[in-house]
């Protein structure tokens, strides 16, 4: 059974300045499931998901406490290699950000900082990374043209395709669906849903008919607490707690 | 209420707004216009290349060779674009992206308070501190023997004004990336400096290469305080250590005096043709330039 924990937060308090943004947060992450962070906005869900992969760092006003275990080893040391922790996670925020290149050259340079610069063996990958986002079929022609100039659900898209070309374990997500259309937001739950034989994905998202498509674990958040969490049937179908049914109900702000 | 009905007042309206859009997008037709009819008189009598690309100015016997301004003016713009460029890009990277936020604070009034001195306070401080300098420290210590007043106080000088103006904009257009920009690039496991390099940089390129034109423009036209450590010799200079001449400092110098000479005053309105034609040049290839890598 503990080999089915990709990650372990223990005791996690974050504060900012004199304010607690987190408070005590206690979660397992398991391997190859899809766990959902559920929560009105404000609640913290960003927060504890950059401290996953130590984008916390960049705000010197953060205080982090507590510990964060992936595969046996507390990330929130700080000797860990940084760089190597983050190439473990691939991140897709809640809007698109292309890198300033070529479409291509937003994947390629994932790869070149994993070490991959054979081109044989990036063209291979880049075309690979980009059919399990789902993009390749709508982009195949148009590789060479500036990233930006993709709609919106196709930029997400290759952020995706950008995140696991770092080939990583971890897939965060945060609120990846919240600028997207309808019909991008479904390609991309459809891309999680596959892509959970092969990683961990934690999900942020206040979207709660997103949150029970999809998800293995809910986890509610409210106002840096972790008020419930367990299967998607216990939380949506039985939840315990009074907060989390005001929440699920729609009552609850 | 009114005097006019509302109709009355949006076709007053709407003729004013016309009418101050053509008078600032015609004034600098008018300009090179109201130039081009001062000078044609020298125009008339010698041939364009000949001004431009002879070497000997004697108004009085009637030679006038803008050449050694125009290579004065390009030696000191370039070299104070030598000095601005690096020191803005990187003090603009390190204080956006590397110090606490209260350094910024700190450091943009101290910009502000740089921006605001006249350029003639600048003149003096190049005569007072640099000149001297040169003359006595950096001169010796190269092997050259120079009396200070040269091409390379008037681009210390220069770049020293500049610098605030284009640290200014630099740093405003590295604040407008996006943060998540930065951490997109970081979670991929890339170091600051690849970020920096490879991400922020190329995001921000267009907007730099906006920042060094306009340094490069208020360079060029910058009469007071070159005109004070230049040294105003008209001759070829042959390196930095040498005295010049430039453009504006011409046309300041000698516009009220000598105008007995004939063709001078032309002449000198050909200088100031030049100074408008050149910056219009820079801008050109400026905007060229940000449409080219604004792609992104």
């Amino acid at each position: 059974m503990e080999n089915s924990t990709k990650i372990e937060i223990r005791d996690l308090n974050v504060y900012a300045g004199k304010t607690q943004i987190l408070r005590n947060i206690n979660i397992d992450i398991p391997r190859n499931k899809i766990t959902v962070i559920l929560g009105p906005s404000g609640c913290g869900k960003t927060t504890l998901l950059k401290c996953l992969n130590r984008l916390t760092d960049l705000y010197p006003e953060l205080k982090v406490t507590g510990q964060i275990v992936i595969d046996g080893k507390n990330i929130l040391a700080a000797r860990e290699d940084i760089y190597k922790l983050r190439q473990q996670m691939g991140l897709l925020s809640q809007r698109p950000y292309p890198l300033p290149m070529t479409i291509y050259n937003n994947i390629s340079y994932a790869l070149k900082l994993r070490g991959i610069k054979n081109r044989r063996e990036v063209h291979k990958l880049v075309m690979h990374y980009l059919q399990q986002a789902n993009l390749w079929d709508e982009i195949r022609d148009r590789l060479r043209e500036p990233a930006s100039r993709l709609s919106i659900g196709q930029q997400q898209r290759l952020c995706l395709a950008r995140g696991l070309a770092v080939n990583p374990e971890i897939i965060l997500a945060d609120e990846p669906t919240s600028a997207l259309d309808p019909i991008s937001s479904q390609v991309i739950e459809e891309s999680f849903l596959k892509l959970k034989n092969d990683y961990s994905i934690v999900l942020v998202t206040h979207v709660l008919r997103q949150a029970r498509r999809i998800a293995d674990n809910v986890v509610f958040m409210y106002l840096g607490d972790v008020i419930e969490q367990g299967t998607v049937q216990e939380v949506f179908e039985n939840p315990k707690m009074e907060k989390t049914k005001l929440y699920l109900g729609g009552t609850f702000n | 209420m009114y005097l006019l009905n509302r109709e009355q007042r949006h076709v007053i309206n709407y003729t004013w707004m016309i009418i101050s859009l053509l008078l600032v997008a015609f004034l600098p037709f008018l300009l090179f216009l109201g130039l081009y009819l001062k000078s044609v008189l020298l125009l008339h009598d010698y041939s364009l290349t000949d001004l431009i690309f002879s070497k000997t100015w004697k108004p009085s016997s009637g030679q006038f060779g803008f050449y050694p301004f125009i290579v004065g003016s390009v030696w000191v713009t370039l070299v104070a674009m030598l000095i601005t460029a690096p020191v803005c890009l990187l003090t603009a990277i390190y204080v956006t992206q590397y110090t606490k936020k209260f350094v910024l604070r700190i450091m943009h009034p101290a910009i502000d308070i740089l921006a605001g001195i006249p350029s003639v306070v600048y003149g003096l401080w190049g005569i007072l501190v640099i000149v001297p300098f040169i003359s006595k420290y950096l001169g010796p210590w190269m092997g050259v023997s120079t009396m200070g007043y040269s091409i390379l106080a008037a681009s210390f000088v220069l770049s020293i004004m500049i610098i605030p103006f284009v640290l200014n904009i630099l740093i405003e257009i590295f604040r407008a990336i996006p943060m998540e920009l930065k951490e997109a690039t970081l979670s991929l496991g890339a170091t600051e400096w690849q970020t920096i390099k490879n991400v922020l940089l190329k995001k921000a390129l267009p907007g730099i290469i906006a920042a060094f034109g306009f340094g490069l423009a208020r360079a060029f036209g910058e009469t007071m305080a070159v005109l004070m450590v230049v040294g105003n010799v008209v001759r070829l200079p042959h390196s930095v250590f040498d005295p010049g001449y430039t453009l504006p400092a011409l046309i300041a110098n000698n516009y009220g005096e000598m105008l007995s000479i004939p063709k001078y005053d032309s002449a000198l309105m050909f200088a100031a043709l030049l100074l408008l034609a050149v910056s219009l040049f820079f801008n050109l290839v400026m905007h060229f330039f940000i449409v080219r890598y604004n792609k992104y």
